[in-house]
């Protein structure tokens, strides 16, 4: 077959050949098996262990992040009470900012529940089959000629070397995965430790360079209509007026229906 | 004949499926090439649902080399473009 599968075809059958080629005896292939059974077990149990540890990085920066959410959108709110737009534009680009970096979150931590799972099941496939070509070796014995048995168990070894094969692809992937996940979650770390989730009314100097990257993050026309919402709910006739609001910025009310 | 995804498991397939299978393979080749990533994701789909409602799938015990051996589900367009003509994709 041609193709994207005879290409990978090709280049899994390599692998698997330099696999089995280790051993000199086919039958030696299920010592081998065992090996490196153990080495595939022990890292998916590290593997496992990395996932878990960052779901629950991530699962506990989404907590922080929600609390944020209620909090700038208030916070905007109040703003807006208190004639300062500007203001209340920010705390509405960091919200959407967060609320991306939430969905992505949970994406993440979806997908790598799936692949936990899968990879359990991976393993639990390959033990089956290295148990079954452990008995099938002897019944081959002494059912066929050395000739024919020689034959048979080799094709029953295939079949192992290529399940563990595709164990270690679906190893790999999985950990690639979580590597993405750990860099996101790192970059959720440093957004904060810059100072981008913070309460707005703590904004120091070089929030000038925040300010740039969440706008770069955040959809503008979101928080152009949640602007847009908000003050139409104000003109309606809300009179929760904020404490946030400053005067001293020229211009910031204008174009406000009192 | 039997076909194996990779990172799934393998499945015994109908002649007439491992045709179908090839043509929509020989396509998704040519979206890659012309760069066409939705068509790509769309045949490739194709491809494993097909494998999955037409194959009978082997029993964990069977111990068969695969005849053909098809990219994992999650395979993305990138990968299917660069690695699959090298020995990135599969760990030693």
């Amino acid at each position: 077959m041609a193709g994207l599968t005879g290409r990978f075809s090709t280049v899994v059958k390599a692998k698997i050949s330099k696999l089995l080629d280790r051993a000199e005896d086919p039958s030696e292939t299920l010592e081998y098996s065992y090996q490196k059974q153990m080495e595939l077990l022990q890292n998916v149990k590290k593997g496992l262990a990395d996932v878990v540890t960052a779901k629950k990085r991530l699962q506990l920066q989404s907590q922080k992040l929600e609390q944020q959410v209620v909090k700038l959108d208030t916070q905007a709110r109040q703003a807006l009470a208190g004639g300062n737009e500007a203001l209340a534009r920010t705390a509405l680009e960091r919200k959407t900012a967060i609320q991306a970096e939430l969905q992505g979150l949970d994406g993440q931590i979806a997908e790598l529940e799936g692949q936990q799972q899968s990879m359990t099941e991976n393993q639990a496939k390959l033990q089956s089959k290295i148990e079954s070509f452990r008995s099938k070796k002897e019944v081959i014995k002494a059912q066929y000629s050395a000739a024919e048995a020689q034959v048979r168990i080799s094709e029953a070894a295939t079949g192992v070397g290529e399940e563990m094969a595709d164990v270690g692809l679906a190893m790999q992937r999985a950990l690639d995965k979580t590597e993405n996940m750990r860099a996101r979650a790192q970059a959720v770390d440093e957004l904060e430790q810059a100072g981008a989730f913070e309460d707005l009314t703590q904004l120091g100097a070089g929030e000038d360079d925040i300010d740039r990257q969440l706008k770069e993050l955040s959809g503008g026309t979101q928080v152009d209509s949640e602007l847009e919402a908000m003050k139409a709910e104000l003109a309606a006739g809300g009179k929760n007026a904020g404490e946030l609001g400053s005067g001293d910025q020229p211009g910031a009310g204008e174009g406000q229906s009192a | 004949m039997i076909v194996r995804i990779a990172t799934e498991g393998q499945y015994r397939l109908p002649d007439a499926v491992v045709e179908r299978v090839n043509a929509l393979d020989n396509d998704a080749v040519a979206a890659v090439e012309a760069g066409d990533e939705a068509r790509f994701t769309e045949l490739f789909g194709q491809i494993i649902a097909l494998i999955r409602a037409e194959g009978e799938r082997l029993h964990d015990d069977e111990l068969h080399g695969s005849d053909v051996i098809v990219p994992p589900p999650d395979t993305s367009f990138d990968e299917a473009r660069h690695e699959f003509s090298g020995d990135g994709l599969i760990p030693d």
